[in-house]
């Protein structure tokens, strides 16, 4: 049995778990921004200097660039972006009603390109499916996370947040150990924050680059030394489903820049 | 991939992945040894032999370990300490040398919901990365230096 089925046949059989119990209260939710220090925030606060601002102008050249047998590009179907793609990102991942599951911003992406140009997927974590989702991602900024509003998505939510509370690895930690009851804290002298996914793609120094909320995933599973899921497995979607309507209310920052 | 809300299934696969392993590389995993829990501790050494606190020290300051992420200790020449636990200062007035092995090697058998991980175990663990399926996070040995060291943590 496939994993998504799995998850429709598991919300109808129980009760979906009530979501948002002994969760941070949206009053309490801070965003990683607010664990920085004045340089960093000062990098994210000024377009001229953040790192991911570039990202953002390739992202927009790609919008309007035709690709695949269709030879149409993004802007044919969608037009100006800065009005079409306004919030869009606010409410990823999103429910989609042909596949029966929720999408990722990078997989819509590839769903278009697929569907309607005809070209082939960009690689997870290549620098143009990068550019185009900081770019579409960056329509949002300021705007108030929704992501998880869709009914259709609750049993997807409530898997994710399974997977936020389960121990896992050698060394037996769960999300939730960290960013629910230890934030405020420091892990060998670094600050851990709420991970709330609002900046994302974002520039990380240490990444000296802009990456995904996927790759941040995968590296906190191999910070406890679990085996990571793969890029666009459905357990990092509905991760990512979980974390985006934990922070509901909290403003998108795309592109963030974080230590 | 497990489904989802059968935790003993999950097990079942897991035993079987991790039977097939051992009988795919046709190796003994590096186990841990069995040990004896008398009362709150495990009073005979994991090797039979007293551990060398100076290596223990020095376990215990690397990273790879891992203590240094969540507790801090009088450790002046490391300024990336963790505050998730308490400070190891004189931990060898607060434990015995038969508790501190214990605690090392199953802490949750002081605190069923501590966070602090068992290191000396390689059973009952979920998606354990390839690298370190079916060993514990330290050896034998490792533990022995840790407990000597941390029993001359005396104020
Ligand atoms: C042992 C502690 C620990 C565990 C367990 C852990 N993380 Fe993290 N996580 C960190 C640290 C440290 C960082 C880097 C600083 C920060 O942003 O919090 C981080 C960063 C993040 C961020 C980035 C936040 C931002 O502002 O960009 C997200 C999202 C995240 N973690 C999610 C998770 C998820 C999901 C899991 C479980 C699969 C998990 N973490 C497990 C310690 C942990
Ligand atoms: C992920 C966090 C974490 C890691 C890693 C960790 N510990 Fe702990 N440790 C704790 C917590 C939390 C406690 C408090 C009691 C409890 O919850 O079990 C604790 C308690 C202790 C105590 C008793 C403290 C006292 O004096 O009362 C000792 C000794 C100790 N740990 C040693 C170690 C050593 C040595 C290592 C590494 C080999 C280590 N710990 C790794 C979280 C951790």
């Amino acid at each position: 049995m496939s994993f998504w089925r799995a998850i429709a046949l598991a919300a109808l059989c129980a009760a979906a778990p009530a979501l948002l119990a002994g969760e941070i209260p949206p009053e309490a939710r801070r965003s990683g921004y607010s664990f920085m220090g004045p340089d960093t925030r000062a990098m994210q606060d000024d377009d001229t200097s953040n790192p991911g601002m570039l990202f953002v102008l390739d992202g927009e050249a790609l919008w309007t660039k035709k690709a695949g047998s269709a030879d149409k590009a993004c802007a044919d179907c969608h037009g100006d972006a800065r009005s079409s793609m306004k919030g869009v990102a606010a409410r990823y991942p999103a429910f989609d009603k042909s596949l029966g599951h929720p999408v990722t911003l990078d997989q819509r992406i590839n769903l278009c390109r697929a569907d309607h140009q005809q070209a082939t997927p960009l690689p997870y974590e290549s620098r143009d499916l990068l550019a185009l989702s900081a770019f579409v991602a960056h329509q949002s900024r300021g705007f108030a996370i929704t992501a998880g509003d869709d009914p259709q998505l609750k049993p997807f939510v409530a898997q994710g947040r399974d997977l936020f509370m389960r121990r896992e690895g050698q060394l037996n930690l769960a999300c939730t150990n960290c960013h629910d009851d230890n934030f405020d804290k420091r892990l060998a002298g670094a600050p851990i924050t709420q991970a709330q996914p609002t900046g994302y793609p974002l520039y990380r120094l240490e990444w000296q680059t802009l990456g995904s909320l996927e790759r941040r995933l995968r590296s906190c599973m191999t910070g406890v030394r679990a085996q990571a899921y793969d890029y666009g497995s459905p357990e990092l979607v509905t991760l990512e489903l979980y974390l985006m309507s934990r922070a509901r209310g909290l403003p998108m920052e795309t592109p963030a820049v974080r230590p | 991939m497990w489904p989802p809300r059968s935790s003993r299934r999950t097990r079942a696969a897991a035993a079987l992945i991790a039977a097939s392993l051992v009988f795919a590389t046709g190796a003994q995993a590096e186990g841990p040894v069995p040990y004896r829990i008398a009362g709150d501790g495990i009073p005979e050494s994991l090797t039979g032999a007293p551990g060398d606190a100076t290596r223990g020290r020095a376990l215990v300051l690397a990273r790879t370990t891992t203590c240094i992420l969540c507790h801090s200790g009088p450790f002046p020449e490391t300024r990336f300490q963790g505050d998730l636990a308490p400070d190891l200062t004189g931990a060898g007035n607060r434990w015995s040398v038969s508790q501190l092995r214990l605690r090392l090697v199953d802490a949750s058998h002081f605190n069923p919901e501590t966070i602090m991980p068992s290191y000396y175990r390689a059973d009952g663990l979920v998606r354990v990365g390839r690298n370190f399926a079916g060993k514990p996070i330290l050896s034998a040995t490792e533990i022995e230096d840790i407990v000597a060291f941390l029993a001359t943590l005396r104020d």
